[in-house]
């Protein structure tokens, strides 16, 4: 029953989860502004990492830890290099 | 899915509302970076996400192993650390990038930068310009 009840949530935030990912999809499309579709796309990088973890969570393996691992600090440099470029105009002065 | 049967039911349960939590307010900041006007608004939804949609879902995967292992494990903490730490750094860098863009296109949407100097900003300049220590 319990495992029922676990299986069912996991379900449920991985679609919320999908869900998220959708609304920054139409913002990082339609957003007025080049930092609108940075924002969108730091948020999206976040919301892959959270999938990732409720899919080891899912699967019971702890592999799924290091791609989130990985994700998260990607998307940390690539949104502060994105935002440097807003900035100056290039990355690497 | 053969895991689930071994958790014990607080454990499972626990993992269920945590999971439940934090996918939830994700999906509530990603909404609100459709709903809100403008740029320095939406900037503050998606924290949502990264503080207590990270930190809950963490939680829930640190109850699942601890759980499943029957013995501490933690180290999704290392995550929430990491989130919790660079997520400040990534937006203030977005926003003063969006900041310089606006006042940069004069477009009067944002404030424009103050003409007062800092206190101690005078005192500073006379106290390099009074010989060379």
């Amino acid at each position: 029953m319990t495992a029922a009840i676990l299986l069912w949530s996991l379900t449920v935030a991985q679609a919320m989860l999908v869900a998220a990912m959708g609304c920054n999809t139409y913002r990082l499309i339609r957003g007025p502004r080049a930092q609108d579709r940075v924002l969108c796309l730091d948020a999206m990088y976040v919301n892959a990492m959270l999938l990732a973890l409720t899919i080891g969570i899912r699967t019971g393996s702890s592999v799924y830890f290091e791609a989130a691992l990985i994700i998260a600090v990607l998307g940390f440099a690539s949104s502060v290099a994105l935002a440097k470029f807003l900035m100056r105009g290039e990355v690497i002065e | 899915m053969t895991h689930a049967a071994d958790l014990p039911a607080w454990a499972a349960l626990l993992t269920a509302f945590f999971v439940l939590l934090g996918a939830g307010l994700t999906l509530t900041g990603a909404i609100g970076t459709l709903r809100f006007r403008s740029f320095f608004e939406r900037v503050h939804a998606p924290t949502l996400g990264t503080s207590w949609g990270t930190g809950a879902i963490v939680l829930a995967s640190i109850v699942c192993f601890s759980a499943l292992g029957s013995r501490p494990v933690v180290h999704e903490l290392l995550i929430g650390a990491f989130i919790t730490v660079t997520t400040p750094v990534t937006l203030m860098l977005l926003a003063r990038a969006a900041l310089y863009r606006e006042r940069a296109e004069g477009s009067g949407a944002v404030p424009p930068r103050s003409t007062l100097r800092p206190p101690g900003a005078e005192a500073l300049q006379d106290g390099t310009s009074d010989g060379g220590r």
